[in-house]
């Protein structure tokens, strides 16, 4: 029977383009085919990819490559081998401070902001419309902010003019003010705390947007099924019928987690006080722009790439079993 | 043993189901703590741009003016008037370069993340692969080595280098990805292709107005990063640069007048709340009509 084997539907505009049962002919010529009949969908990528090509691609190559050389922009890069990586974790005591510091932020600030994203969005979802429009900005507001600095400068001022040190004073649970941002005690679960206010962004936005494309039916039909109450309901219906999102969600979170660092040096200035909350991503930044050595750098930024790769794998695998 | 006859719970004349009275309290009660703490510095600087000088040195600072003036806006305005360049430019710079690399990010972005959800061509899965993994690189990775690549297209100093490179982001192809994956049956699309239509006409004439949340999302967020985005060291002509730029140079020569500083960046963060706000009621309103599908 060759017409079971037929893969795609029909597309019956013209001769050419009749789906072509695989069984007949060989694996390149079916894919050529295949490519004949598609190449509507490969014209509208190409705008995309050229771009995506110049910006995206061609910068990351040439990063990946000059990992393995010592390249300061003037000389030719020469070619060391594996010798940046052994520097990054032999010869490097700032770079172990920077790694330790950011497997803290991202092993707290990545869960947190995302477990807090959801729960707000499905909370967010069950009030009537335009109680949730309004909900939604109030919690959306702080992080769509470019300012979000200004307000935690404002609020965290050193001196007693500012809006913490002035009411913990008044309640009499400080003598005297607090330098928030030069504080080595208080920089580090300061940041995180900042930073998860602030990150309500796009994966709190999809989440929402996620949540209402869940259809009825399922949560009636979930309902006739015996699920009893909300909480069930969430693990069996709606989780499983959002988990694209919930990726989408997930890789946003490990991007911003281990990627942390713009927010320090908004509020403690470049290096916060004795390298207390130095991440990787200052220590790239600080090889990169400071002292050239790129190619060093591009190897602290494959590190980093790699820690997300393999934590958004984790990830992925978790998010398999959600609903289950 | 007679069936527990399950008592349905009703909510402005719907039928809710599986919801307790008391976990719709709990939950209440929790986004009410939660709201009042997120929103808690956004509407501490509000008010204290609207502070007089005086109210601005007392501790502890009072959550509410006593005496509200605008004269912290007055003196940013001012400040304003005497910059080199007129005002209207730097308007005009944020209008432009945001309308140009927002449509054309939104453009580029659908017609790929359709292209790849429904027309599934051979290699879709590993061009879709690339540009997942391309979400995890940071700009900083990228910066300097586009530095070159701008360079070598002679992209400095121009309106280009504000606009093209947004046009390459895949944070936005890849939620419209997903919007399209979870929203659109390919049975759809199926039919319409059986009834003769072009790839590019079901593309912008079916699927796209299917996706309006979508759309209306990424205006916002892409809108959101390309304002907060503000002065790029790339463009160094005054001529060139945006109206954020110019803000945070004004703002930042008034120096210590903390007034006049948080005057700028209630301006600054007004704009993307504007857009939002316009933008989610329209969100909430293509929700509710498309709840009628059924």
């Amino acid at each position: 029977m060759s017409d079971t084997a037929v893969k795609k539907s029909t597309k019956p505009e013209k001769k050419s383009k009749q789906p072509v049962s695989k069984k007949d002919m060989t694996r390149w010529q079916y894919i050529r085919s295949e490519m004949k009949r598609t190449r509507a969908g490969y014209l509208m990528i190409t705008p995309f990819m050229i771009m995506f090509l110049v910006f995206t691609v061609i910068p990351v190559i040439l990063s990946l490559l000059l990992s393995f050389t010592s390249f300061n922009m003037f000389q030719f890069p020469k070619w060391v081998g594996f010798d940046n990586f052994i520097r990054m974790f032999l010869d490097d005591d700032l770079f172990i401070t920077a790694f330790k510091n950011t497997m803290i932020f991202a092993l707290t600030t990545g869960p947190a902001s995302f477990i807090l994203s959801f729960i707000l969005a499905w909370f967010i979802n069950e009030l009537s419309p335009k109680a949730r429009a309004l909900v939604t900005f109030i919690f959306y507001a702080p992080g769509i902010s470019g300012g979000a600095h200004t307000i935690f400068l404002l609020v965290f001022r050193g001196d007693i003019y500012g809006f913490a040190n002035g009411w913990l004073m008044k309640l009499g649970l400080i003598s005297e003010p607090i330098l928030f941002f030069q504080n080595e005690t208080y920089i580090v679960p300061l940041m995180i705390f900042i930073s998860i206010w602030t990150s309500l962004g796009i994966s709190f936005l999809s989440f929402i947007a996620g949540l209402q494309g869940v259809d009825r039916a399922q949560y009636e039909a979930g309902a006739v099924d015996g699920i009893k109450n909300r909480w069930q309901e969430v693990w069996f219906v709606t989780l499983p019928n959002m988990k694209s999102m919930l990726m989408f969600g997930a890789v946003m979170s490990i991007t911003n987690a281990f990627g942390f660092g713009a927010i320090v040096t908004l509020l403690c200035g470049t290096p916060s006080v004795n390298y207390c909350a130095w991440t990787l991503n200052h220590h790239l930044t600080e090889y990169m722009s400071t002292r050239f050595e790129f190619g060093y750098a591009s190897a602290i930024a494959l590190f980093m790439f790699i820690l997300m790769f393999t934590s958004n794998r984790l990830v992925n695998k978790m998010l398999a079993k959600v609903g289950q | 043993m007679a069936k527990k006859v399950k008592r349905l719970r009703v909510r402005k004349h719907k039928v809710v189901l599986n919801r307790s009275a008391g976990g719709d309290t709990v939950i209440t009660v929790m986004l009410v703590i939660l709201g009042a703490l997120m929103f808690l510095p956004m509407y501490y600087t509000v008010i204290t741009a609207f502070k007089p000088l005086g109210e601005l040195s007392i501790t502890p600072p009072k959550m509410y003016v006593i005496k509200p003036t605008m004269k912290n806006f007055i003196d940013l305005f001012t400040n304003m008037n005497q910059t080199w360049v007129p005002i209207s430019r730097y308007i005009f710079n944020t209008v432009f370069i945001s309308v140009a690399s927002t449509l054309g990010c939104l453009l580029l972005g659908s017609m790929t993340a359709y292209s790849l959800s429904k027309v599934r061509m051979p290699g879709y899965k590993v061009i879709n692969n690339i540009i997942v993994y391309s979400l995890m690189i940071g700009s900083t990775i990228t910066g300097t080595y586009n530095f070159i690549i701008y360079c070598y297209l002679g992209m400095l100093n121009t309106y280009s280098i504000s606009i093209l490179p947004v046009w390459a982001s895949t944070l936005g192809l890849y939620l419209m990805k997903n919007f399209i994956d979870d929203g659109i049956s390919d049975e759809m699309i199926e039919a319409a292709r059986i009834d003769g239509a072009k790839e590019f006409y079901i593309y912008w004439k079916i699927a796209m107005p299917l996706v309006k949340p979508a759309w209306l999302t990424l205006i916002v967020t892409t809108f959101q990063s390309v304002w907060n985005a503000g002065a790029s060291v790339y463009v160094w002509s005054e001529q060139l640069k945006t109206f954020n730029a110019a803000i945070v140079q004004i703002t930042g020569a008034a120096g210590t007048n903390v007034g006049a500083a948080t005057a700028g960046s209630v301006l600054l963060m007004s704009v993307p709340i504007i857009v939002f706000v316009v933008n989610q009621s329209q969100i909430v309103e293509t929700m509710a009509s498309s709840g009628m599908k059924d």
